[in-house]
């Protein structure tokens, strides 16, 4: 099977700018289908031209290629939220990483769709733990990417949330990319703006949540009342507003209603707080984190609210989560919340632990097709592409994976990769690497003459 | 059915001598000088004064002696499960007896069983030995990771040999909890890597106690946390100061080994001689000097295979052994030597792209590791939560293993979290495998672990339950978890159970 990986492998990768094999009519037979919402035992997923044109029981179309996917486990493509995918290379170079802005005239208007890289060795690692789709989503304060150190010098993370601050109350707007190899990766930018609240939030300001809450509205009232008199603004005939212009622009879709704000707190009571500013300022929100949400499922789930969460998170790691427990998960999705489910460390490097995450909440709690739909289904619909892809039905995007068992067991792998129809190949600059080494890396050449 | 409660100094004397012993069976050490070791009564040929109290190491050469006790306990036998023995055997339906803390036999079902050992019956689940977690920083970096608690790193000077990790610990630190809930029953824990060398490590035993001394393994040697690469460079470089390069470093490492060979040919002349001014105590040298008569371990957090090979040789230059290379994450690249000279290897596999010297993570590292003849790998977290997670770890290293088309077994998958660790801390003699001898430090999982639905159900630390996930008696909270947000509140949909 391994060999025929790697030949399938090869031939995705010299078909790499032939637009034919998207065409190509495919069949996967025989495997155990996880739609993103149900489960077909012996089911067949049709692609074409990108597509997929069915997903049922039956035979397969006839002049299909067939890939026989009995005893595996076909799965849509994984959706990585609150993800750095494409926009970071190494994390602690600079000249390498767009997802960090400090420049104070650009907060809310912070597009990080500008700077992603579809030549990023990042997308091919993410690849092979399954992920097609990902929010790309600029670093905030208290978001994955702001948590621990990994590596213990105790000087890359100092204490707290990684020591990054946004310049302003917003960290900008997120992008939908989807993962497959080509020049151009951007699926949809600026799908939702970005604002730290909790303690991440309140360092913005000063320190204290409340001066947050003040200014937060204050801004607020700023972007409508610039809405309303553009013109005037234009001739300077308004008062002075605190934001750039670019800043001002940037929220009219916020204060419309027609973006989301990705609001991070974790805290029970900052989650109450903001679920009210939400309802009182009218602007629609996805909570990130909420590591203390258990604690008030009810609430959010009366707010219909959807939630991105890494339930591996069980650490009181700051006086804002001091109720962290491994059940969050399974609390929320018990009380009636839209849970999406995040890989580690800002979902970047780790964005392919993002299944094991979901594979973990499964034991604590969380119903199996529950945690598949909150990695696929789920993140597609709390960033509006719900039925375009994270699902495996007639009429969406073909993100496919077939894997050799079920997709949240590590010791499960996948043997094939379809985004938007394209097979990928099952390699990546590790694979490549770990090739090189196979045989201990002393032959009679440097391991440099090994390809 | 007897239940003794085992406690007694007599036992732990025993327990200490025991370890001791196994660790010079294991790195074949000889009776060699030390500044920090006592010499043999039998050697004062001059007789001459003592030195003031704290002046003369060898007089109490543990300063901070272990206080632990293990938790009640009694006799038992696990009965049905699938055995992974840490040593590389895998019994199905087997039997584990546990006597006096003690692993007294394992084997298939026909195993004797001892009249009057209670019953642990565990058809359907699986056995190993605790985890050992190489590289912790719990109650050190310790959570809430405020300010006031980020007592890893005395990142004051390249060379701060003479801090003693065990000195930060603190113990009420929640992570020790969560540790043990993910099977962890060993851990070393480690002064962090801004310095060239960040002083000496602790291992411990996973139990709740209100002092250190309390969790501290009793005769287990030190270890002295050494680092290469960017973070002492960055770090000390950043203010100006050397090492602000790779050669830095290397000039840092060798000037203290200088220094320490010195300070250790002074206290072996006086001892030996009786003769003229002792020299004075230096805590630094100390440790170092006891690196040089091998009493103490090198643990190096070393990610690039070139910086390995540096290391290697310095290591020969002054007559010291590396014990294990932490986050190496270049090992797969050295693996052949790491191999012939017996070091390990210490890994994660998931973790990469961090920084530049993390750049060339695979994920297949452990596997090839693994794969030379006499490689140790071992599968460390360096993280409060990959190490309740150790096992999922090792899995996916497996699994990128079985995907470049090795052969792993589960049983010797096993051994990257139980017994190559132990070896790496040179305490095997004393756990890490279910043999016959060794503590029965012991994992029940609901299912294979090297699923990610296994749970750890019970955990035992020599011979006692010290963790139940269906026992809130056995479910210990630190000081700090007492009272806050959510204490005592169970998680509505908190299912029981794994899939």
């Amino acid at each position: 099977m391994r060999c025929k990986s790697l030949i399938l492998a090869a031939t995705a990768a010299l078909a790499l700018s032939s637009p034919a094999l998207a065409q190509e009519l495919t069949a996967i037979t025989g495997g155990r289908v996880l739609t993103g919402t149900g489960v077909i035992e012996n089911g067949v997923v049709v692609i074409r031209d990108g597509r997929i044109v069915s997903v049922g029981s039956g035979a397969a179309p006839a002049g299909a290629r067939i890939i026989d996917a009995r005893g595996k486990v076909v799965s849509p493509g994984l959706v990585a939220v609150d993800s750095g995918l494409a926009g970071s290379e190494v994390s602690s170079v600079p000249g390498s990483d767009d997802l960090r802005n400090s420049a104070n005239s650009i907060s809310a208007s912070f597009d990080v769709s500008y700077g992603l890289d579809p030549w990023s060795i990042t997308l091919p690692v993410a690849r092979l733990g399954g992920v097609t789709r990902a929010v790309v989503t600029p670093d905030h304060p208290g978001g994955g990417a702001g948590g621990h150190a990994h590596d213990d010098s105790g000087y890359e993370a100092g204490v707290g949330d990684g020591g990054y601050q946004t310049p302003g109350l917003f960290a900008g707007q997120a992008a939908v990319i989807h993962l497959g190899q080509g020049t151009d990766i951007m699926v949809r930018p600026r799908v939702a703006m970005v604002a730290p609240f909790g303690e991440g939030g309140a360092g913005i300001v000063g320190g204290a949540r409340g001066a947050q809450f003040t200014q937060f509205k204050e801004t607020l009232d700023e972007v409508r009342l610039y809405a309303r008199n553009r013109a005037a603004y234009d001739r300077a005939g308004l008062r002075d507003l605190s934001l750039s212009r670019a800043d001002l622009e940037a929220l009219i879709p916020v204060v419309e209603g027609r973006m989301p704000i990705i609001v991070t707190a974790h805290r029970a009571a900052d989650i109450l707080q903001v679920l009210r500013l939400a309802r009182e300022e009218r602007v629609k929100i996805i909570l990130d984190g909420a590591t203390e949400g258990w604690l008030v499922a009810a609430d959010i789930a009366a707010a219909d609210t959807p939630v991105l969460l890494n339930p591996i998170e069980n650490l009181p790691a700051s006086f804002e989560r001091r109720a962290a427990r491994m059940e969050n998960a399974a609390a929320l999705h018990a009380a009636g919340v839209v849970i999406a489910i995040k890989g580690n460390e800002g979902s970047t490097h780790r964005a392919r632990e993002t299944r094991y995450n979901a594979g973990n909440a499964v034991s604590h709690g969380l119903p199996y097709e529950a945690a598949i739909a909150a990695i696929t289904a789920n993140p597609a619909r709390i960033f509006g592409f719900g039925g375009q892809a994270g699902e495996l039905r007639a009429g969406a995007e073909a993100d496919v994976v077939v894997w050799s068992g079920d997709p949240l067991e590590p010791l499960s792998q996948p043997q094939a990769i379809f985004i938007r129809g394209r097979e990928q190949p099952l390699e990546s600059r590790q694979t490549l690497l770990a090739r090189r080494y196979r045989d201990g890396g002393e032959g009679a050449l440097p391991p440099a003459y090994v390809k | 059915m007897t239940f003794r409660i085992t406690r007694g100094v007599s036992l732990v004397a025993l327990a200490a001598a025991a370890v001791s012993l196994a660790a010079c069976a294991t790195t074949g050490q000889t009776g060699s000088s030390s500044a920090g070791q006592p010499q043999g009564a039998a050697s004062g040929s001059a007789p001459r004064k003592p030195l003031a109290q704290g002046l003369d190491p060898s007089t109490n050469p543990d300063p901070f002696p272990s206080t632990y006790r293990p938790l009640p306990r009694e006799n038992f036998v696990l009965t049905g499960a699938t055995v992974l023995d840490g040593a590389g055997r895998r019994i199905e339906n087997g039997v584990v007896v546990v006597t006096d803390g003690r692993v007294a036999a394992v084997g298939g079902a026909d195993t004797a069983i001892p009249a009057g050992h209670r019953r642990v019956e565990a058809r359907g689940r699986f056995v190993t030995p605790g985890v050992i977690d190489v590289h912790s920083h719990l109650g050190t970096s310790a959570s809430p990771g405020v300010q006031g608690m980020n007592d890893t790193n005395e990142a004051t000077s390249p060379n701060t040999a003479q801090v003693w990790a065990e000195h930060s610990v603190w113990p009420q630190d929640p992570g020790f909890n969560a540790a043990r809930a993910g099977g962890v029953t060993t851990l070393q824990i480690l002064p962090g890597s801004a310095n060239l060398f960040g002083g000496r490590s602790v291992i411990v035993r996973n139990v709740p106690s209100v002092t250190v001394q309390g969790m501290k393994l009793p005769g287990a040697g030190y270890g002295l946390k050494m680092a290469c690469g960017e973070n002492p460079s960055r770090v000390y470089g950043g203010r100006n100061q050397s090492p602000a390069t790779g050669m830095g470093n290397v000039a840092g490492y060798r000037a203290a080994f200088i220094a320490a060979r010195d300070y250790k040919a002074k206290w072996d002349r006086w001892r030996e001689t009786g003769q003229g001014e002792p020299p004075t105590r230096n805590l630094q040298m100390e440790t170092l000097a006891g690196v040089l008569d091998g009493s103490i371990r090198v643990q190096n957090h070393c990610y690039r295979a070139d910086e390995m090979a540096i290391m290697l040789d310095i290591a020969k230059e002054f007559g010291f052994k590396i014990s294990a290379f932490h986050h190496a994450v270049e090992a797969y690249k050295l693996a052949p030597r790491l191999a012939r000279e017996g070091v390990c290897a210490d890994m994660w596999t998931g973790w990469w792209g961090f920084k530049m010297e993390s750049l060339d993570a695979v994920e297949e590292n452990v596997a090839l590791v693994d794969a030379q003849p006499g490689g140790c790998a071992v599968v460390h977290s360096d993280d409060a939560e990959l190490t309740q997670r150790l096992n999922q770890e090792a899995a996916a290293a497996v699994s990128a293993g079985r995907r470049l088309g090795l052969t792993i077994p589960e049983e010797r998958a096993i051994q990257w979290i139980t017994l190559n660790a132990a070896r790496s801390l040179g305490i095997d003699g004393e756990t890490g495998s279910l043999e016959p001898g060794k503590r029965a430090d012991l994992v029940i999982w609901s299912a294979n672990p090297l699923s990610v639905y296994a749970r750890a159900d019970q955990v035992f630390i020599d011979g006692a339950l010290t963790y139940d996930r269906f026992n809130a008696t056995y479910q210990p909270k630190s000081d700090f978890e007492l009272g806050q947000p959510g204490h005592g509140l169970t998680p509505v949909a908190a299912v029981q159970g794994a899939r």
